[in-house]
């Protein structure tokens, strides 16, 4: 269980290295919200401020909604804006989280 | 905690897993994402007919059945026709 929760962790930190960027998270019912990223907590639930719903001719459903909570198990893609990500710190994190697991 | 705190007292939207919506005064919440919710109403979507209000009252929905938690902005509220909009019901969340 220690394994497991030591990469969880990592990925909330890395998550939150991204507060204030602009993220695409798409859900398990298929819809997909674009906005600001205000929060993020240990369960990876999401708080997006000023979204934006991709199709909304199709999911006028959120028309009225400006800010929202995800939550974190609804989630199946997260798309980040490459330029801000250091994908080779990223690698080198998950290895060392890799190697602790082995041990 | 994410903060759902800056919710509390406000009129939230929410989704659920298995594609409904339902609209009301979010009073309280907690770690699991249980909620409960004052007045609240469902919106049921129909690609044939207006959007239907049934109206619920005092609900308290399970975490797990939660997808999205949506603070709803009056303004835009209020400006929509819900007798006139025309849309698909949201699909189930599939794991």
């Amino acid at each position: 269980v220690t394994t497991t929760n030591a990469l969880r962790m990592l990925f909330f930190s890395f998550f939150k290295t991204l507060v204030g960027k602009e993220i695409v998270v798409e859900l398990k019912n298929d819809i997909a919200i674009r906005g600001t990223l205000q929060n993020i907590d240990q369960f990876l639930n999401i708080r997006l401020n000023d979204i934006h719903v991709i199709d909304d001719a199709k999911y006028p459903h959120l028309l009225s909604v400006k800010n929202c909570f995800i939550r974190g198990s609804v989630v199946r893609y997260v798309q980040l804006p490459a330029e801000h990500i250091d994908t080779e710190l990223l690698q080198e994190a998950t290895r060392r989280e890799g190697q602790q697991n082995k041990k | 905690m994410s903060g759902l705190e800056e919710f509390v007292d406000q009129t939230v939207q929410i989704a659920t897993n298995d594609g409904r919506i339902i609209v009301g005064m979010l009073k309280g919440f907690d770690q699991l994402t249980n909620v409960i919710l004052d007045e609240c109403h469902e919106r049921v979507y129909s690609s044939t007919q207006g959007v239907d209000q049934v109206v619920l009252g005092l609900y308290i929905v399970r975490g797990d059945n939660i997808a999205i938690i949506g603070l709803i902005d009056e303004q835009k509220d209020s400006k929509i026709n819900l007798s006139q909009l025309r849309a698909e019901p949201l699909k189930p969340v599939v794991h």
